[in-house]
């Protein structure tokens, strides 16, 4: 690298790429721009009605706030800079292991450390542009709705998706170090979904087990939060007031984060081509498999679903995948658990949450064994009609669904058995209501692709996502208002009924 | 089965994406031969062989397989029937001997058969070191040679292979011909669509050129030798020339 002129040179190579893979995953690979473009407007104009649902009331806050206030304001900053810390570790993580340049960019005759600085700054912007995509609905709501000083909010999102940025590559450089990179891509995809869910997760737990409630508000506006938070004047609530309007500390927080980006390019950018060059040497690590010892005996059928078994078992980013969702479980399962000792109205809440987390745990295994098939060729090949191929298919997901939920309904069925039998009923279909939306919309696709799994077809998506709240919905509203159960259980059943209708596998 | 059975009948193939890739296609192979297909590209070959495994689905004519038909009996064909592309379809987090296991599972193949045969195969293929490792860390020759061993471990009558040498090395290379050749030793037939001319003039009974989705010259190569007119000429030249004047003709 000869001059400034090269790095800008570089620098515009990485903005074009990381624009064209936005682009690519918007239009799932079929580059109709206007569409996506339009399809992307109306998205976020209906994402204002959610975003004022959530966050209008809290408009007209005005300074001086009250701790509590201050502890909701923080609380609600520090997930969105969670969740922006999640994506950004699998950001770097795939800078490492999935760019197809690095031996290209390795065997130029460039600095690397300049490269890699640029690349470091080519994630932030990326996470942060990200993050201010989707957090302009929410702060326009607050701008409407509590004047022009909420635009402050825009910086808010810029300072903690920059520090993001930084703190996810110090962690991933962090692992590198001490474990090793052959199993830092699997820790670090974990540590990603654990801290995306994480921080909801512990509210809500000690929500269940101060006030036996799901709601994390209980805990964030509880005197014991009051008392054990810092004082009025603490750095603690800068986050808070810097989006409230206050100019002064937005600058300082700014500052701070794109001091702390700074550090971390300095420091580790002349050690990221170390670790790329051990990233390249573990690429042929070998790992070994379970000795077989002797063939398995067993109809074609068998032979399938044990293939299907033994790879999601080996999917450590199915895993890392799986986790957010199973995540949510652990909530309702500890209500649960506390309900066997205390009878609590809440506990109708755990139905939704269990039928919506199978809906969406089910899609995604149905993509991997209907859709992500590494060796199409060699299945379609097989002496055996499709039909019970996809059949064998199928029942590994309901398998591993009721593996997964049989014991959360079972547990169900000692507080509750009426509800345990909805839940159940619940969970059998949204799963194969998922499994039957991945099938219409099947592609056939490698199993590594399931990240993009979402952008091959968005219809599909929104259809997995809309089912699985419609059985949910339904599941909660058979325990409370059965008549309003058959209104929400028959919109559920259009959507699937309209869903096929359009697949392009009908008939 | 009557000894006297094409291995392979295809008659009037045909079939069109947003132009014909092959058009009323006739081929016969005949039982215990090694046929090679071969065509530049886009000739479709791949499009030809793929409709044969039952890949695709032609929009006319008839595949018959050892005197099955193919297009109302898929299963039966499929089951005496193995198909290698020329990009490893492999599971990257299986053993090779799992893999083998998967695919003699799908073929229902009873265990005590299979379990020697995939050993034997991967040690003949030199692979006996890497039985237990998981296929991620492969290389492409090793990758091709376990998607090979995976074709043969249910012992198919007829072979079809696209391309099956692509990226081997001279070694990983002689294995795969060698075990070919001893396929049709014990009277498989194998049909193989190969760029590398020398490796169809020393290995195939019978050569098939295709050009635009049609079948424009057969036979042994002194059989192509004498309708090219001139017995010195190699297979190369003989290739380059019928590619040619299909080319000018369309």
């Amino acid at each position: 690298m000869r001059s400034t002129a090269d790095l800008t040179w570089f620098a515009r190579h990485e903005i074009r790429l990381a624009w064209r893979e936005w682009l690519a995953m918007m239009t799932g690979g079929r580059g109709k721009r206007k569409r996506a473009a339009i399809g992307l407007i109306i998205f976020a104009a209906i994402l204002h009605l959610p975003a004022y649902a959530v966050i209008g009331r809290f408009a007209d806050l005005r300074f001086p706030l009250d701790k509590s206030q201050l502890i909701v304001i923080t609380a609600t900053i520090f997930l969105a800079w969670a969740l922006m810390l999640s994506q950004a570790i699998e950001s770097v993580t795939r800078v490492f292991y999935a760019r197809a340049d690095l031996d290209l960019i390795m065997s130029s005759p460039v600095r690397l450390a300049n490269i890699f600085s640029v690349r470091i700054a080519a994630i932030a912007l990326s996470v942060t542009a990200m993050a201010l995509l989707l957090s302009t609905p929410f702060v326009d709501v607050l701008v409407i709705g509590g004047g022009i000083r909420w635009l402050s909010a825009f910086g808010v999102v810029i300072a903690i998706g920059v520090s993001a940025a930084a703190v996810a590559i110090v962690i991933t450089v962090l692992l590198f170090r001490l474990i090793g990179p052959s199993r830092t891509r699997l820790v670090a995809q974990i540590v990603s979904a654990v801290i995306g869910a994480g921080f909801v997760i512990a509210l809500q737990v000690a929500a269940i087990f101060s006030y036996g409630t799901l709601s994390r508000f209980a805990v964030l506006t509880s005197d014991a939060a009051t008392a054990f938070a810092p004082d009025l004047d603490s750095p603690v609530w800068w986050p808070a007031h810097a989006a409230l309007g206050n100019g002064e500390v937005l600058a300082l927080l700014l500052a701070s984060s794109l001091v702390l980006l700074g550090g971390v390019m300095a420091v580790l950018s002349p050690r990221f081509a170390d670790t790329v060059v051990r990233v390249a040497a573990t690429a042929t690590t070998v790992r070994r498999g379970t000795r077989v010892t002797a063939f398995r005996a067993g109809s074609r059928q068998q032979a399938l679903r044990w293939k299907e078994f033994l790879l999601l078992r080996r999917d450590p980013w199915l895993v890392s995948q799986s986790l957010m969702q199973l995540l949510y479980l652990v909530p309702p399962a500890l209500m649960l658990w506390r309900s066997f000792s205390e009878t609590s109205a809440a506990i109708v809440l755990i139905t939704p949450v269990i039928v919506m987390a199978a809906g969406q745990l089910a899609g995604g295994l149905a993509w991997l064994t209907i859709s992500g098939e590494d060796a199409a060729d060699l299945v379609a090949t097989a002496p055996m009609p499709p039909s019970r191929v996809t059949r064998a298919k199928i029942e590994v997901v309901l398998i591993v669904i009721a593996v997964i939920f049989a014991p959360l309904v079972t547990a169900l069925a000692f507080a509750s058995p009426l509800q345990a039998a909805v839940t159940a009923l619940g969970v059998i279909i949204a799963t194969i209501s998922a499994a039957a939306i991945q099938l219409w919309f099947r592609v056939q696709a490698k199993r590594s692709q399931f990240r993009r799994r979402q952008t091959s077809s968005r219809l599909a998506t929104f259809a997995e996502a809309f089912c699985s709240i419609g059985w949910a919905a339904t599941g909660a509203l058979a325990l409370s208002m059965p008549i309003a159960a058959v209104v929400s259980g028959l919109m559920t059943a259009g959507i699937l009924a309209a869903t096929w209708k359009i697949s392009p596998r009908r008939g | 089965m009557t000894p006297d059975v094409s291995a392979l009948q295809v008659r009037g193939l045909t079939k069109r994406f947003d132009r014909p890739a092959v058009d009323a296609l006739d081929l016969t192979v005949r039982t215990g031969e090694f046929y090679a297909l071969l065509g530049p590209n886009g000739a479709g070959k791949t499009t030809t062989l793929r409709m044969v495994a039952g890949l695709l689905r032609p929009d006319a004519g008839s595949v018959s397989i050892l005197g099955i038909d193919a297009l109302n009996d898929p299963v039966a064909a499929k089951q005496i029937m193995a198909w290698v592309s020329d990009e490893p379809m492999i599971y990257d987090k299986l053993t090779p001997l799992e893999y083998l296991e998967f695919v003699a599972g799908l073929w229902g193949i009873d265990p005590r058969v299979s379990e020697p045969s995939a050993h034997n195969l991967l040690v003949s293929l030199g692979l006996e070191p890497h039985l237990h490792e998981r296929c991620e860390g492969f290389s492409k020759g090793m990758r091709q040679k376990v998607a090979l061993a995976g074709a043969l471990v249910h012992d198919p009558r007829l072979i079809i292979l696209d391309e099956p040498l692509t990226g081997l090395d001279a070694l990983s290379a002689r294995h795969v011909k060698g075990l070919l050749q001893e396929r049709v030793r014990a009277g498989a037939t194998v049909i193989m669509t190969t760029h590398i001319l020398e490796v169809a003039e020393r290995m195939a009974d019978r050569i098939g050129v295709i050009a635009a989705g049609r079948l424009v010259a057969e036979g042994t190569l002194a059989e192509l030798r004498q309708q090219n007119g001139k017995n010195d000429t190699s297979l190369e030249d003989m290739f380059i020339a019928l590619v040619d004047t299909e080319a000018a003709a369309a």
